[in-house]
């Protein structure tokens, strides 16, 4: 053989059937020795910020809180309905003004302290406590004065509606009665936190401090944190100090941070993993057809759709908005497109949002759309100027706009510019108003349709439209203020008409969780707000 | 066999002389042929592709090769052999003139560094460590901030990335040459620098200059992919090789067509290229071909 | 050599390190968009209470002095996208793995690279040539979000052989460095056969042959010789970038390296992370490009005054 390929080329190859060779005794896959020991294998899709219950904001840090914290109340996996949780009943006033929650005297923190309403009220004072910069800061702004307190109008936490008259009565005043409270008190910026761990590395508002690394992290959920190795493995254990530790049928839990979803169905597929975040929607059909027992696509409480810039010309017209929105084969999008079952919008709050639905009315109709285009002025002497469609950058989302772009061109005869930009730029153009056309999702964390619906209220927070319509803004006020769900819903639904016949936004879909589940996995079911408390789970 | 070479005599005859010997080489002219029927076909485009880029049939979706869609179908129902043709536009234009870019500034840069040498050289090959430490994706998103987004803006990018290594690698060749007796001969017969370096030097270094630059022009396709994800580059429906492989890569399991037709087309273009390269730099430096 | 190395340290590497950090530091926050931004907008009481916290509410010259007295002192700031972690921390974190992988690709490329090149460069236009320059080649056209993917389909799905992420196992370095690596083998086998078609006309080449030195001889110990120096310039910038690891290998792969940090750190505008990574690979370059330049001074006899010479 040439010396060339006998000096250099050879080695190489004898590394490469060395490393192979010593793989190549055959193992148990992770899933099935997980099975064995009770360990669940999930497929947690980001690193997650941190683990602190009152700083993090995005769905992977839930899902591993949601191990580690234990809230006043958690909802029943299938119907969302509040169950004991941290507290094992509670007695609301008739006017749902005040809520006072009985706690458990056989709780117990991972450390064997025993948990008591201070330790609640500790945790709500540090979530609004300003210098600790938590954005989900709002969720408690339902309690009387909370949101003065966070904005540093009042300095005197005492003043603000919480008490703890004993150790296992917590009781929460609100300023204005909030149907949908327990469902809130379920999300993480409710979950308490150890005092003493928190004071032991820093002060009550300390932001970023250590106390949430393994060996120091304690909680009052169902495990408890043994390992975190940062972008690879974050795992927990069972907490033996847990009220109900009985119940939990899992050993434990080890969280994977497969930020590439191609990779991670990948892992599924090779037996790594019992449940994935996502499934890449060009596989849905192969795993329809050759293996729907682990295929799952749930409905999820959110929607996409597109912000209109109501005060830039040519869109400032409703008719045009109206136009716009007709003549979009939302059906083919979701049916040949997407393909992941998820629903073509027919109003702006997605299905059974706490019940509630909305008629039919977003519609495909390429004929009244031409008509009212027309009707705004424009045809072939006065020809439509051409707009941006901004979006940020992602497969799908690529995808949508190209489609929609043609159905506009085709159906329309306008011509749309598409624009993507990255994340923070585009987040930084629809704040500022810089764009005519904009991509956006929503998806709701607690589960009733004021999510969806208060957004777009004058100068609302998120309302980066423009719109104003004050028939709109005292509806939702009228329904913020009532305790009975009949008339909140009528409020809504009148609420909701304006909304789709003005369309400063334009709905497109409503989402599903589309991604993988191991048979073996018992306990997971499917409900809107894909929370899957580990109580009910177990591995069989 | 080495021939004395004139090189002080009027220039026209190393023209020639390299010509005659690129058009002897048989592969080379072959490289050359396949990559001019390719930019042909890319630039006539509107004229050869059966499908305009635009039109999409979201029913049919991703499908094989089959009748009425010679390399078959994309996602949205598009033609993947008009989505490579017109794609291929953008690429070449792309990846021709930002390596184009990148080796003049690459070619100037190196020389006068490894010509001059000592405080000069120290400074601009310190400037040159410090734009590979400056972050990529930053500079393109702020560059977006100042300028119109545009092919232009996308040449910059690219360019003002690409030519670093050029200039690094050129750098070393002249500072090897600079020791070679031959200059010594130059500058005895009394010629400037810069014409030594001209006549000189740099037809000495083509080899690797060559070698890189065709290495260059792929991975400035692929570049442009990765840019148009920030935002810059193409906007659909209009497409490029780059991406056309991406989206490919995306899907190589259930439509892996989407991938293996836009990379065949790439990796003709970029052996066409190399055959083209070293035709080059035969026909220039005779002496450094077979014996 | 010492001189020269303490000279370039002191005269050149400091100063220019002075300047990346002063220039990246203020060009980063033109981008628009800042490390808080998100899809639910949070309230500027809320952003107010953060910027102070992070001190971005401060002049930015200030911020600029302040940042520079804690850099000297070895602390690189509180990543704004992980509250709890130091960027130090996470840069040392993450380094070893990326080190481990890129050397394992470099020293792929190299291996692969060079005894491509020099079978292609032994019989010039031949079989070989072709075969070993296409071969090498096609690492260009097949980027490592292609191969990568491709590889594990074959070797971790179809054929089991491998696991298809992580990197716990000895077996999960393979597939990784070879992605990594393939690349670079196309640059390295075409600079090489380049350089040797260049060098083995030369006169001392034939002397060689002339005296019944064995070819491969020939070929290792005095071809090559020549022949790599621009193998060695392009490696100085290829190391640099290979060992503070690669964005697309590490999430294809699920790697915890230091590649991702790069990218994730520019679209998060996590400013204090992008500043630690432009700070960690501008010195890792630096160093690179000075080991280079002794390299090329030792590979060829001509350069070696440079060594000796004032900076």
């Amino acid at each position: 053989m040439n010396y060339a390929s006998r000096f250099f080329l050879l080695p190489v190859l004898c590394f490469f059937l060395i490393s192979f060779h010593i793989n190549c005794t055959s193992r148990t896959s992770p899933v099935d020795s997980g099975i064995k020991t009770g360990t669940l294998h999930f497929g947690n899709q980001t690193e997650p910020q941190d683990l602190d219950p009152q700083i993090v904001t995005g769905v992977p840090e839930f899902h591993i809180l949601e191990a580690l914290f234990e809230g006043l109340v958690i909802l029943d996996p299938r119907t969302l309905e509040p169950l004991p949780g941290a507290a094992r009943s509670w007695d609301i006033t008739s006017d749902g003004l005040i809520y006072t929650f009985h706690l458990r005297s056989s709780a117990r923190w991972s450390n064997g302290d025993p948990v008591k309403a201070s330790d609640f009220l500790f945790s709500f004072q540090r979530i609004l406590s300003p210098a600790l910069g938590a954005e989900y800061a709002y969720m408690l702004y339902g309690i009387k004065n909370a949101r003065e307190f966070n904005t540093s109008e009042i300095s005197d936490f005492s003043r603000v509606g919480v008490s703890a008259p004993d150790d296992t009565t917590l009781v929460i005043n609100l300023g204005k009665p909030v149907p949908y409270f327990l469902s809130l008190v379920a999300h993480h910026s409710w979950f308490p936190v150890h005092p003493a761990t928190i004071l032991k590395h820093g002060k009550i508002d300390t932001r970023g401090s250590a106390w949430t690394r393994p060996g120091n992290l304690i909680g009052n959920g169902p495990f408890k944190l043994t390992d975190w190795e940062v972008n690879r493995i974050i795992s927990v254990e069972k907490n033996p100090f847990y009220w109900d530790s009985s119940e939990i049928k899992l050993s434990k839990i080890h969280f994977f941070p497969l930020e590439n979803n191609m990779t991670e169905e990948r892992a599924f597929r090779t037996g790594q993993l019992h449940i994935t975040a996502n499934l890449p929607p060009q596989k849905i059909a192969w795993y329809r057809e050759n293996r729907p027992e682990v295929l799952r696509i749930d409905p999820y409480l959110g929607t996409y759709y597109y912000l209109v810039n109501v005060n830039k010309k040519p869109l400032d017209n409703v008719n045009v908005r109206r136009a716009l929105s007709l003549a979009i084969d939302r059906k083919s999008l979701t049916d040949n497109l997407l393909k992941g079952g998820q629903i073509p919008a027919v109003c702006f709050t997605p299905p059974n949002a706490g019940g509630y639905s909305f008629e039919p009315t977003v519609r495909f109709d390429t004929t009244e759309a031409r008509r009212l285009l027309a009707e705004a002025g424009y045809g072939p002497s006065n020809p439509f100027p051409s707009v941006t469609l901004l979006y940020n950058t992602s497969e799908s989302h690529h995808l949508i706009a190209q489609a929609v772009q043609q159905m506009w061109k085709k159906y329309l005869g306008i011509d749309v510019v598409l624009l993507n930009q990255e994340w923070k730029v585009y987040l930084s153009s629809t704040q500022e108003k810089n764009y005519d056309i904009a991509r956006m999702g929503w998806i709701s964390d607690y589960d009733d349709p004021n999510s969806f619906l208060d957004m777009w209220v004058t100068g609302g927070g998120n309302n980066r439209t423009g719109w104003s319509n004050s028939a709109y803004d005292s509806l939702i006020e009228l329904a913020s203020i009532t305790n009975n769900k009949e008339i909140r819903f009528g409020h809504f639904r009148k609420a909701e008409s304006i909304l789709l016949s003005e369309l400063p936004v334009i709905p497109v879909y409503f989402y599903t969780n589309v991604y993988l589940l191991h048979p073996s996995v018992k306990g997971w079911e499917p409900n809107l707000l894909n929370i899957h408390n580990y109580k009910f789970i177990s591995l069989e | 066999m080495k021939k004395p070479e004139p090189d002080n005599i009027a220039g026209n005859s190393l023209w020639k002389d390299a010509t005659r010997r690129f058009t002897a080489n048989r592969l080379a002219m072959a490289g050359l042929i396949i990559l001019s029927v390719l930019v042909i076909l890319c630039i006539l485009a509107p004229l050869v592709a059966p499908w305009s880029v635009d039109v999409q049939n979201l029913s049919l979706g991703a499908s094989a090769p089959g009748p009425g869609h010679l390399l078959g179908t994309d996602i949205l129902g598009r033609d993947l052999f008009s989505r490579i043709l017109y794609g291929g536009q953008i690429s070449f234009a792309v990846g021709l003139c930002a390596t184009l870019v990148s080796v003049l500034i690459g070619v100037s840069w190196g020389a006068v560094a490894g010509w001059a040498g000592g405080r000069t050289d120290a400074v601009m090959m310190r400037i040159v460590d410090m734009a590979y430490a400056f972050p990529f994706t930053i500079f393109v998103i702020i560059l977006m901030v100042f300028f119109e987004r545009s092919l232009l803006l996308l040449f910059a990018a690219i360019g003002a990335v690409e030519w670093l290594t050029m200039a690094r690698i050129v750098r070393g060749q002249v500072m090897s040459l600079k020791s070679r007796e031959f200059i010594d001969a130059a500058k005895g017969l009394g010629l400037s620098n810069t014409r030594i370096i001209i006549r000189h030097v740099l037809p000495n270094i083509a080899g690797p200059v060559i070698v890189y630059a065709t290495l260059t022009v792929p991975a400035v396709m692929l570049l442009e992919a990765f840019l148009s994800f920030l935002g810059l580059g193409v906007q659909p429906p209009a497409s490029s090789w780059g991406i056309l492989i991406r989206e490919g890569a995306e899907a190589m399991e259930e439509y892996p067509w989407l991938l293996i037709f836009p990379g065949t087309v790439l990796s003709i273009t970029l052996f066409s290229l190399n055959f083209v390269g070293d035709g080059l730099r035969d026909a220039f430096d005779p002496r450094s071909s077979k014996e | 050599m010492i001189t020269f190395i303490t000279r370039r340290l002191f005269f050149q590497t400091v100063p220019s390190l002075f300047l990346i950090v002063t220039v990246a530091f203020f060009l980063i926050r033109l981008a628009p968009g800042g490390p808080f931004a998100s899809e639910k907008s949070i309230s500027p009481e809320v952003l107010k209470q953060l910027n102070t916290h992070y001190g971005l509410d401060k002049p930015i010259l200030v911020q600029y002095t302040d940042y520079l007295k804690n850099v000297v002192r070895g602390d690189l700031g509180p990543s704004f996208k992980y509250p709890g972690r130091n960027v130090t921390e996470l840069i040392a974190e993450a380094f070893p793995v990326s080190l481990e992988l890129g050397v394992y690709a470099l020293l792929f490329a190299i291996l692969a690279g060079i005894g491509a090149g020099l079978l292609a460069a032994s019989k010039p236009g031949g079989a070989r040539d072709y075969l070993s320059t296409i071969l090498s080649t096609s690492g260009i056209c097949i980027p490592s979000f292609v191969l990568g993917p491709l590889l594990v389909l074959l070797f971790g799905l179809k054929l089991g052989l491998v696991n298809v992420s992580g990197w716990s196992s000895a077996s999960d370095r393979i597939l990784p460095s070879l992605s990594l690596g393939m690349v670079y083998v196309a640059y390295i086998a075409r600079l090489t056969r380049g350089g040797l078609l260049e060098t083995m006309v030369q006169d001392y080449i034939r002397t060689a042959r002339a005296k019944g030195i064995p070819e491969s001889t020939v070929m290792i110990k005095h071809a090559l010789r020549g022949a790599l120096l621009p193998v060695v310039s392009f490696l100085g910038p290829a190391a640099a970038g290979l060992i503070t690891g690669s964005f697309v290998v590490e999430t294809i792969f699920s790697i915890p390296g230091l590649g991702r940090f790069f990218v994730t750190a520019a679209f998060n505008r996590d400013y204090t992370m992008i500043m630690g990574t432009v700070i960690f690979y501008a010195i890792v370059i630096i160093f690179f490009n000075t080991l280079v330049d002794i390299t090329q001074a030792l590979l060829d006899p001509r350069l070696r005054s440079k060594l000796n010479e004032k900076a």
